[in-house]
């Protein structure tokens, strides 16, 4: 347990290294596509916020010209026509419709106004008197009122976005600075045990050769030692030929012993 | 994803809690809307010195939470402030939250709600 992040429960096996591997690779992999989402998704961020301030100024404009042509009205009528206008509204007339566009993955709604024909409510204000002036100020409200549809889907976007962002980022962080660090961690891990297991499988091959080289050399110098003996026998009896045959030949099955028998295969 | 296309297809409406001058302006523009008889509900409410401030966040309650059918609403700054926090806890993309100026109270950036969160997100 190197660091904070820590490392995955797994066996240190070279199949598990091979999956870590993979798993890192995805991981880097999906941290840039990531990014770059997030990057893109950041650009239209700011885009819509600069039009948001954009569009709330000339709200500010767009509804003072609204009051003043509502101004006129009141002047033209000569009286308040709030509670007509009030009472008369039925159906709405003027509706949004919302459609959505599509920003790396992430549905942004856009409203679009359109006017439903045919519903008039107000056919009869302004009758008797100021009825251009009525007819001017409901233009100049529905100018008005489309800005502020825009500036509403403007204001969703950002919501959405603003959402979606830090969601993403999350992700980013997340794989940066967790699931990379501790994969590569895993991965350092199970190397290492690899590599003792490594170093302790040739320790014990060395052991093995080790032994086997004293081996022979012990019966080596055993058999030196035998026909030393043999040849100062000879050296004494005169009788050199059957007596060193009898004598060697239990030796050299004795080295053929040593080696395996191939097995028999029926 | 808060944006699912069920939760914004048939929002069509717009609504409108302000004084009277704005409403009768936005109603001219035929944004104004009754529902059928029974239980006849008005998409637009007239806020005046008089009205409690309960009644106001009743019926932004009602435009933003209870009725499925308006996509945008707006108020007037003013009448925002007094519901404030109601405001400023609605945080959902839909439906969208506009404040709007009024002809006796021009528009302060500094108190919109969502213009708040831009000038905090890119510290100004």
């Amino acid at each position: 347990m190197s660091g904070a992040v820590g490392r995955e429960p797994v066996f240190p096996t070279r199949q598990s290294l091979g999956l870590m591997k993979s798993k890192l690779k995805g991981a880097e992999i999906g941290h840039s596509l990531l990014k770059r989402k997030s990057e893109a998704l950041t650009k239209r961020f700011r885009e819509i916020t600069r039009r948001i301030d954009e569009a709330k100024q000339k709200m500010g404009r767009v509804m003072q010209i609204a009051a003043f042509s509502l101004a006129e009205v009141s002047y033209a009528v000569g009286g308040d026509i709030g509670y007509q206008v009030q009472e008369s509204a039925k159906q709405a007339r003027f509706r949004v419709r919302a459609k959505h566009e599509n920003i790396s993955g992430v549905l942004l709604p856009q409203f679009e106004s359109y006017t439903k024909e045919g519903i008039n409510d107000f056919a009869l204000t302004g009758l008797g008197k100021g009825g251009q002036q009525i007819q001017r100020c409901r233009e100049t409200y529905a100018r008005a009122v489309e800005t502020l549809v825009e500036l509403a889907s403007l204001q969703t976007a950002f919501l959405i976005l603003d959402e979606v962002i830090k969601v993403v980022n999350r992700r980013v962080n997340a794989i940066e600075h967790v699931i990379i660090p501790r994969t590569e961690n895993t991965i350092k891990y199970i190397n290492s045990e690899l590599d003792e297991l490594d170093r302790e499988e040739f320790y014990r091959l060395k052991k093995v050769s080790n032994k086997k080289q004293r081996d022979v050399a012990a019966a080596d110098a055993e058999i030196l030692a035998a026909r030393q003996k043999e040849a100062e026998r000879l050296a004494q009896n005169g009788t050199p030929a059957q007596e060193a045959k009898k004598a060697e030949e239990p030796e050299v099955t004795d080295v053929l012993g040593e080696q395996e028998d191939t097995d028999v295969i029926f | 994803m808060a944006a699912s296309a069920a939760s914004y297809k048939d929002r069509q409406l717009l609504a409108v809690i302000g004084d009277e001058d704005s409403v009768t302006g936005l109603l001219l523009a035929g944004i104004g809307h009754v529902t059928d008889p029974p239980e006849a509900q008005r998409n637009f409410l007239v806020v005046d010195s008089k009205t409690e401030n309960t009644e106001i966040e009743r019926a932004f309650v009602n435009f933003t939470q209870e009725r499925k059918d308006i996509a945008v609403v707006l108020i007037n700054q003013h009448v925002a402030e007094r519901i404030r926090h109601s405001v400023d806890t609605f945080a959902d993309p839909f439906p969208a939250v506009l404040e709007i100026p009024s002809k006796d109270h021009p528009y302060d950036p500094e108190k919109d709600s969502v213009l708040k969160r831009v000038r905090r997100l890119f510290g100004e």
